[in-house]
């Protein structure tokens, strides 16, 4: 008898394994793992909250492991020619249960490997029945396991708002993918995907959001809705969308949307089609690298999306960073005074970052900083020493033009990337 | 220059400053007693701890700092950074020479040496936040091994209690000989006497029953996430440093 137990464990344990390792592998192209900016308590001695976030583990690949990201099942309905999951592709299908991912989730949380859970799912029959099921894994874990983990589920394209409003109360972050920049992309690649489908679910969160903070402002009881927002991703590299294009897009979402996020994510070759790059292209990491740089200019540095990317300018530079990019072509802007000019001209400045840049106004007020100060604040002088003027008379003279700096610095820097770019190119 | 032997705790090294101030010393060098060696032709002064000297300089403090800029002198000291107590006196002379409060006045040494400390203990402690695996034993209680670079297990206790509430757990730090015990109700200190070192570590005989199957799935999941496509182990050392695999179950 106990035998017979033991082998039905092992069993189990087998098969479960086995559609961890299917349903993780055909979430793990979702780059999304962020756990941060919810604001959920643990209540009633329950298990979890959600706050800050932490990156418990990091792949191979140097990405963060804060989530348990799966499939609730790759069986699809859809044929999107950049998907592995696509009704087309050959592979094995599996789907979990909806109990079985809340022992997953709970299991893996209680031992601190997780922040939480990212719920995904392949479409199976349709929108509503596929986001119904989404929705029950996350009402479960907070009624019946009082679990105050964060919770990111996958909005589905085409849900409805019922639905969506019921998302929003037991998750704390919803995201739709956009997965092409342009309509364009999209119809090429995925076409039985609809873009207004995407928009509508986005719409109706956005308003919600909103609405549910105002109630929360006058009802402290009001219960959470989505309180970590709603982000989306869009794939590059896959369809020939220029970067200028890529932040417009996102710069329109961020404002239009209230997204907290939108990611980037470099295609990596799974599929052939004729539509795709072919299988042995390089995933565009250094450019992906440089959209979130870009990105980040926007969202923290006070950067307008025309200033890093606009038509004469529809490229990022691969070699050097958007913001020593900006800086060479508006060189008028410099040198910048450390000691009187405003936070917002500091943080233009390249080789300042937000830390430096803080820690410089609050340091000023005791005195004019000098070089060796400003080095040990934290300011990478081998390019800010360019831009800036300090309490020194030691400062650049020279009238040199941005192209002439950018070789300076290239010359002085060990890039990451250009070692990078060599390997790749020495293997094909 | 006058040595300083001190022993050690946070009201010794508020002592030691007393008695700078005291004799009016100029150039100190403060030592942990144990850590110090004498050299010839020099003053040797053996601080005897007071608590009373001690709470007058807190005061002090108190006075001249936020709360904030009070708790960052305690963390700096906690972290017990070999070397680093002449820093943290030389952080609390500038508060005392100066007419206003500087705990910003990044500009200078010593402030921007404790907000060093303040990033390293941050990062430490967020980094067992992140990377303590807990292992279920067969009296339902969650244990985990840490050896961290700096003494950071007392500011673990606020995250760990309200997070993990309806758990037992426990926290030992190997390095450090002491852990942290929650038993539902109360944490506390606590000290075990290993007859090994290797027993604190290996505790796979007292495994409660579904231990080992989670220990697998989790790693193989970890497998699963990986894109071999964008390998980049520079990237990934970076952000786990090697020193903390042996207690990562992903990664033994």
């Amino acid at each position: 008898m106990l035998k017979i137990l033991v082998i039905l464990i092992d069993m189990n344990v087998d098969r479960i394994t086995e559609k961890l390792n299917i349903l993780a592998d055909a979430a793990k192209y979702d780059v999304s793992c962020a756990s941060s900016g919810s604001k959920r308590k643990n209540e009633n001695k329950g298990l979890g909250n959600a706050s800050n976030g932490i990156c418990h583990s990091y792949t191979e690949d140097g990405r963060c492991v804060s989530l348990l990201k799966i499939l609730l099942t790759n069986h699809c309905i859809f044929d999107c020619a950049y998907c592995v999951s696509r009704k087309s592709n050959d592979i094995k299908r599996a789907a979990f249960t909806v109990q079985e991912v809340i022992d997953l989730t709970i299991n893996f949380y209680r031992r601190n490997y997780i922040e939480g859970l990212f719920l995904s799912s392949g479409i199976f029959k349709d929108a509503d029945y596929t986001m119904e099921r989404l929705v029950q894994v996350a009402k479960k874990l907070r009624t019946e396991n009082n679990f105050n983990g964060y919770i990111h589920l996958k909005t589905i394209p085409g849900a409805s708002d019922e639905l969506m409003r019921e998302a929003g109360l037991y998750a704390d972050r919803l995201s739709v993918n956009l997965e092409m920049p342009t309509e364009a992309g999209l119809k090429l690649l995925a076409p039985d995907k609809k873009r207004q489908d995407m928009i509508d679910p986005m719409s109706f969160l956005k308003k919600e959001i909103i609405q549910r903070t105002e109630e929360k402002k006058l009802f402290k009881k009001a219960p959470l809705f989505a309180p970590a927002g709603q982000s989306t991703q869009v794939i590059i590299g896959a369809t020939p969308e220029n970067d200028s294009e890529i932040l417009q897009t996102a710069n329109h979402y961020y404002k239009n949307f209230n997204l907290k996020r939108v990611y980037y994510s470099g295609y990596v070759p799974v599929l052939a089609d004729k539509r795709l790059p072919g299988l042995n292209t390089a995933v565009p990491m250094v450019r992906e690298n440089r959209l979130y740089q870009a990105d980040w200019l926007m969202r923290f540095y006070g950067f307008k999306v025309n200033e890093i990317v606009n038509t004469e300018q529809p490229l990022l530079d691969l070699d050097i960073d958007p913001k020593l990019g900006w800086a060479i072509r508006n060189m008028h802007a410099f040198p910048v005074d450390i000691n009187i000019s405003d936070i917002q001209m500091i943080l233009r400045v390249p080789g300042v970052g937000l830390l430096s840049a803080q820690k410089i106004i609050s340091a000023r007020k005791f005195g004019r900083l000098n070089w060796e100060q400003l080095k040990a604040i934290g300011v990478a002088l081998n390019r800010a020493k360019y831009f800036i003027t300090c309490k020194s008379n030691s400062f650049e003279k020279r009238d040199l033009t941005g192209t002439k700096i950018k070789q300076f610095i290239l010359a002085e820097s060990q890039s990451k990337y250009l070692k990078n770019q060599q390997n790749q190119l020495s293997i094909f | 220059m006058t040595r300083l032997i001190y022993d050690g705790t946070f009201e010794g090294l508020l002592t030691a400053v007393f008695e700078i101030y005291e004799r009016k010393l100029n150039y100190i060098n403060l030592q942990k007693i144990g850590v110090a060696s004498t050299a010839m032709f020099e003053d040797v002064i053996n601080v005897i701890t007071d608590n009373g000297r001690a709470s007058r300089v807190l005061n002090g403090l108190k006075k001249k700092l936020s709360a904030n800029g009070v708790q960052r002198v305690y963390i700096a000291h906690m972290s017990e950074i070999e070397n680093d107590e002449n820093n943290i006196v030389g952080f609390i002379r500038h508060v005392f020479d100066a007419g206003r409060n500087i705990e910003e006045d990044y500009g200078n040494r010593f402030v921007l040496r404790i907000s060093e400390i303040m990033v390293m203990m941050r990062r430490e402690k967020h980094r067992m936040e992140a990377f303590i695996r807990f292992q279920k034993l067969k009296d339902e209680t969650y244990y985990a091994v840490i050896e961290p670079d700096f003494n950071v297990l007392p500011l673990l206790i606020r995250h760990f209690r309200s997070r993990y509430a309806d758990q037992k757990w426990m926290i030992y730090d190997i390095k450090r000989n002491y852990g942290l015990y929650y038993d539902l109700h109360d944490t506390e200190f606590i000290s075990m006497e290993f007859s090994e070192a290797k027993s604190a570590t290996d505790v796979k005989a007292s495994f409660n029953g579904d231990e080992e199957v989670y220990q697998h799935l989790w790693k193989n999941y970890f497998k699963s996430v990986n894109i071999a496509s964008r390998k980049n182990t520079k990237l990934h050392v970076r952000h786990i440093p090697k020193r903390y695999w042996k207690h990562l179950t992903e990664k033994i």
